[in-house]
This record gives C-alpha cells, structure tokens and sequence, in this order.
C-alpha cells in the first residue's frame, strides 16, 4: 500500500471462478475506507460498486484486478480483466439482462442488477470491453462537499 | 421491535450473535437475489433469505444490515458464521417459507424498506 498526504493506491488481485472468495477484496476495501475515515455515505456507495464489480469479475472472467485510488478530491476504482468481454455494453446496463448461469443464481448473483447498481451508485462511472480480451471500469466517487 | 421479539414471532433459532438480540429492528426486506438486496438495501436492515453461502453475510455486511433471517430452515456454510462473528452480524433461522415469514413480521407491525 503506497500512502502519504497526497493520498493512497493499492492493487489487489481478484481470482476469476472462486465463489468462496468472492467479494472479499470489497470487504477489504470497505475496512480500508472506515480506516482513513471517508464519510460513511460514501463509504457504502463505494463498496456496494466495488462487490458488484468484484462479483462479475469473479462471475465471467478467469482473473482481473482492482486499483483502489484515493486523492483528497476523489475516490476512484479501477477495474480490469482478462474474460470474454462484452458485446452488447448498452444491452448489459440494462437492468434484467444477465447470462448468469443456473449456477451463479443459486449463489444469489444473475438479477442483471450489477452494472445498473454501479452506475447509481457512483459519481462517474465509464465501462469500456473489447470481446475476446477483457473489461475495464472506472468508477469514481467525489469526497469534496459541495 | 426488537431482535428477540422476530426470534419469537418467527420460532427462530440463533446461528450467532446471541447477544445482540436487544438491538432494535425498524424495517425489513427479504430477496435471494444479493443484487436486490444491494439495490433496495438500506442501513439497519433485517435481511430475510434463503441463500445461505457466505456471499448472503458479505451482501449483509456491505449494506449494513443489521442482522440476516435464513428461511426454510437454512443455515449458511462455515464461512458465512466466520464473517458473521467477524462483522458482529447475527444469524438466525426459521422453518417458515419466505413468504409466510415476511407476512409473520409484516402483521407484527414490522414495516419493509420504504421506496426511495
Ligand atoms: N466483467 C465482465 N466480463 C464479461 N461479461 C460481463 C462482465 N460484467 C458483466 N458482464 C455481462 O453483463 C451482464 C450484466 O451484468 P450485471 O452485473 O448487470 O448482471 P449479472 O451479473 O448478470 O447479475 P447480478 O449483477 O444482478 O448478479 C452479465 O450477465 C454478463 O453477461
Ligand atoms: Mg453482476
């Protein structure tokens, strides 16, 4: 964990496939943000994003990567994986839409309720996929008050 | 209402957290689907469920709910209690099916999360 003044960056590596992991760096994360005392509504949006962005990682892809970002004006996630990628990036946001399998909706994943839940969650939120070579998300949230 | 009145009205048993049965439960909500439960789930939260891996504790802890009812009498995995103790979550289950649990609490006066 790289941390000063100016802010904090910390890497973690999300392995693709393994349900009893799943969502334990966004637990990680949460008690990473009650540490260094972000303000609490933030805290849950952030990790609400985080879980749901984990959750597919752990769901579609075989591995990828969270960067946890933190700056005295924001908050910013960055998401990567190397899975198959997203075809349709309009058709996936909509809420309802998933390819789960019979599987992942018996551990309680395949509402096609993630990616909407990022994007409301989030202050900025942008989703890029190439098919065949992975996903990437930045979700950013604001800490300044306005 | 209180976690130990619902332990009674639901004939529920205590997985763990015996001792946070005096804290006050003011609202409830009850999905097997952990994306419904992060979209409608509000702080302070009884969660009532029938998925009982561990991602229905971590779900709990990220929303902060304040306690998870497993209906159907199940029971989450090793895991799910580890976390559960760890986030000072408590656990109980009732035989009732989600439905009938939910109706139990509702005529109770217990209301569910209001819309925002
Ligand atoms: N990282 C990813 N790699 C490949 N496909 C993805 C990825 N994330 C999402 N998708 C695709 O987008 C669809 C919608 O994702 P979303 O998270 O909204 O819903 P879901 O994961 O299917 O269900 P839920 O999140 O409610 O459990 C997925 O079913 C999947 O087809
Ligand atoms: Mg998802």
């Amino acid at each position: 964990m790289v941390s000063s003044d100016l802010g904090l960056s910390e890497r973690f590596e999300i392995s693709g496939g393994d349900f009893s992991k799943a969502g334990t760096i966004s637990t990680k994360i949460k008690e990473i943000l009650q540490e260094i005392g972000i303000e609490s509504s933030i805290i849950r949006r952030a990790a609400i994003a985080s879980y749901e962005a984990e959750m597919n990682v752990v769901m579609y892809a075989n591995s990828g990567s969270v960067i946890l970002n933190i700056t005295p004006e924001k908050l910013h996630l960055q998401l990567e994986d190397n899975g198959p990628g997203i075809e349709d990036i309009e058709k996936a946001m909509q809420e309802g839409f998933s390819t789960a399998t019979d599987k992942m909706r018996e551990m309680g994943f395949g509402a096609g309720m993630g990616l909407p839940n990022i994007k409301r969650n989030a202050d900025r939120f942008e989703i890029s996929s190439t098919p065949g070579e992975g996903t990437s998300l930045d979700i950013v949230f604001c800490l300044n008050k306005t | 209402m209180t976690l130990k009145d619902i332990k009674e009205f639901l004939d529920a048993e205590v997985i763990c957290g015996e001792k946070y049965l005096d804290i006050e439960i003011k609202f409830a909500g009850g999905s097997d689907m952990m994306s419904d439960v992060l979209a409608f789930g509000q702080p302070g939260l009884l969660l009532l469920t029938g998925l009982s891996n561990s991602q229905s504790v971590r779900t709990a802890d990220i929303i902060e709910a304040k306690a998870i009812i497993y209906v159907r009498g199940k029971k989450p995995d090793d895991i799910g209690i580890a976390l559960a103790k760890e986030k000072d979550i408590p656990l109980l289950s009732t035989q009732h099916m989600m439905y009938t649990a939910c109706g139990i609490l509702y005529n109770k006066g217990l209301p569910g999360v209001s819309k925002n």
